[in-house]
């Protein structure tokens, strides 16, 4: 599979934007080169804001131009953006849902070298947990580029998690992409796997590779963790009766808590999720990391079989 | 190489002269350059803009004790911007922290030089940094914690001019003043370039010196490839009561490398193998 950048395509999806509506302004914190809004900046100088390195600030100024009718996309590396900025997102973005869209690269821990600091596993956790906020985490360059035109025109604020890393192209130009909903992307009868960002690709690997050990297994892209599309898992596990959610993130709090709360609440069966442990990253190169934490196919494999145990119980 | 035994670092103001400080530092430039060269990732430009001073603090200034590393009279560095960790590394190692074979570890899967410093996996380390604007603040804990102790060690810190602008260097900046921190000495690599450009085109910081001032804080302005000049603040410091002392440090980003110098372009970018040997040979390395 070919791999695509998911941060080239947001920041040329931005231009594009920028081309169609003088709305679009766009607010980075010294990192407009590794996030691609300097795209923007080259084409539309007027409307790109370099705060500095003050992420917290940025935030607070990207939510005062929202209330001039401004549609602020804001950037920078994802532990910055949802971590050091959180209570400013939360208090002035989210409290008053305003149309701030908070796009950030260098999500997860294909970040590689930079280490620990630098990468984001508990962003998605951290934006999920405010009231308004929405969180989409794409796949690929496809849907990377539907998704930031889609949220440029709903109402309130929204987080995307981007990538520093390549990921490969898992859709085509018929792809539809559609907040608050799953895609299943294989049908299977024995477990269901639901995943996103590049943990999609892993999953369509996972399941060719049970698929010869007679092991059937239904595919679920799940781009936007909220709002999570319960319908869709509850049918999906109604069906299959095991689940296995795999993401590029801390298994606490992010897609496989989602899902996890859907389950309990609605259709309780036996899942397992796959993302990094409760502890911090290292440095290292971006996919040997993914390797290294088992965020890949053999990992999906592993909690496969470990479900379908219990499952069979 | 030019090795001290540990002892030589347990008193502070050293007897060492600039050419000996200059030698040294050439070979820290050369360590920076190899280090993110071979895993071509890293930080080589606000790393040979701190190295001068990083140097003088380890070989002149600070008391600390390379085969103790947590000796309790030892005054500490705070590296706030953690992304120039290689010339940190650099100098621990060649002071004898660890082996300089392990500068090699540097930013790979099972090393214990991570990409930004971790104290919990390098000797030497005081304080996890590598997101800007926290060493500081985690520096006036220090200094704090020291005068409740009645040590007499010291704390010395130092900043990127792109990081001052996060608010919490200003936050940190008001406490070290409001608790007379005169324990503490703050150094602004001041090279005037951070990621998107220089400093006073992405983010103004300046004037930089009257604001520490108005924050209450002793200033000094210095050359911050001056060997003589930062050695002579370092002292001045000394000398301050009640006051935090700010040196802002002019500084060149990528010195000693003629076509890395003053280019914001090698902030985070390796120097390719063919660039590699061209910058070590003007380091007077024979290639
Ligand atoms: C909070 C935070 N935001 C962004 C970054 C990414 N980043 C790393 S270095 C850097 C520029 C730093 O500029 P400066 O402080 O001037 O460092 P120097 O020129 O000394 O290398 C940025 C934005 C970071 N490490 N931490
Ligand atoms: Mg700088």
């Amino acid at each position: 599979m070919e791999k695509v950048s998911l941060r080239d395509a947001y920041g040329e999806t931005l231009v594009e934007l920028g081309k169609e509506d003088d709305r679009i302004v766009v607010f980075d914190a010294d990192l407009s080169g590794s996030t691609k809004t300097a795209k923007f900046a080259k084409a539309f100088p007027e409307r790109f804001f370099n705060m500095g390195i003050a992420e917290t600030d940025m935030m607070n100024v990207a939510a005062g131009m929202a209330t001039t009718g401004k549609i602020p996309f804001v950037s920078t590396f994802a532990i910055f953006g949802t971590g050091r900025a959180w209570e400013a997102v939360r208090q002035t973005i989210c409290y008053p849902n305003l149309s701030v869209k908070i796009v950030c690269t260098h999500g997860g821990i294909t970040v590689g070298e930079d280490g620990a600091s630098h990468q984001a596993l508990e962003d998605v956790a951290n934006m999920r947990n405010i009231p308004n906020m929405r969180v989409i985490v794409p796949a690929d360059d496809v849907e990377t580029r539907q998704v930031i035109r889609k949220i440029a025109y709903t109402e309130g604020p929204f987080y995307v998690r981007l990538t520093r890393e390549k990921f490969p192209r898992i859709f085509d130009e018929n792809y539809k992409f559609e907040i608050g909903k799953g895609h299943v992307l294989r049908e299977g009868e024995d477990v269901t796997v639901i995943s996103n960002g590049v943990m999609t690709s892993f999953a369509l690997y996972a399941a060719d590779i049970l698929e010869r050990e007679g092991i059937s297994i239904e595919v679920i892209h799940m781009p936007t963790v909220k709002p999570i599309d319960t319908e869709l898992i509850v049918k999906s596990a109604s069906k299959t009766g095991a689940v296995v959610t795999a993401e590029e993130h801390s298994i606490i709090g992010g897609l496989g808590s989602a899902v996890a709360e859907v389950l309990v609440e609605n259709y309780p069966v036996p899942m397992e999720r796959l993302g990094t442990p409760d502890v911090f990253g290292r440095s290292g190169k971006g996919w040997e990391l993914l390797h290294y934490f088992k965020l890949d196919e053999k990992g999906i494999v592993e909690k496969v079989k470990k479900v379908l145990e219990r499952k069979e119980r | 190489m030019i090795t001290f035994e540990p002892s030589f670092f347990t008193e502070r103001n050293r007897d060492i002269d600039d050419v000996t400080l200059r030698a040294i530092a050439r070979e820290v430039r050369k360590d920076i350059l190899k280090m993110t060269s071979e895993v071509q990732s890293g930080h080589p430009g606000g790393a040979m803009s701190a190295t001068d001073i990083i140097v003088t603090l380890y070989y002149y200034k600070m008391r600390h004790n390379p085969e103790n590393p947590k000796w309790e009279k030892r005054d500490r560095f705070v590296l706030s911007k953690g992304h120039v960790c290689p010339a940190l590394y650099s100098v621990l190692a060649r002071t004898g922290y660890f082996p300089l074979e392990k500068l090699h570890e540097f930013r790979k899967i099972d090393g214990s030089l991570q990409g930004h410093p971790d104290m919990k996996k390098t000797p030497g380390i005081e304080i996890s940094t590598g997101s800007l604007g926290h060493g500081i603040g985690a520096a006036v804990g220090m200094a704090m914690g020291l005068k409740l102790d009645k040590s007499d060690s010291k704390v010395y810190c130092m900043i990127g001019d792109g990081e001052a602008q996060e608010g919490s260097v200003w936050e940190a900046s008001m406490a070290a003043s409001h608790y007379n921190l005169d324990n503490l000495v703050v150094i602004l690599d001041n090279n005037n370039l951070q990621i998107d450009g220089p400093v006073d085109e992405v983010m103004s910081i300046y004037p930089a010196m009257e604001k520490w001032k108005a924050f209450g804080w002793h200033v000094i302005e210095i050359n911050g490839h001056d060997f003589k000049e930062i050695r002579e603040a370092l002292d001045e410091a000394d000398r301050v009561r009640y006051k935090p002392t700010m040196i802002v440090a002019k500084t060149v980003k990528g010195k000693g490398v003629s076509f890395m110098e003053n280019r914001a372009e090698w902030h985070g970018k390796a120097l390719p193998p063919e660039l590699l040997k061209e910058a070590l040979k003007e380091l007077g390395e024979l290639v």
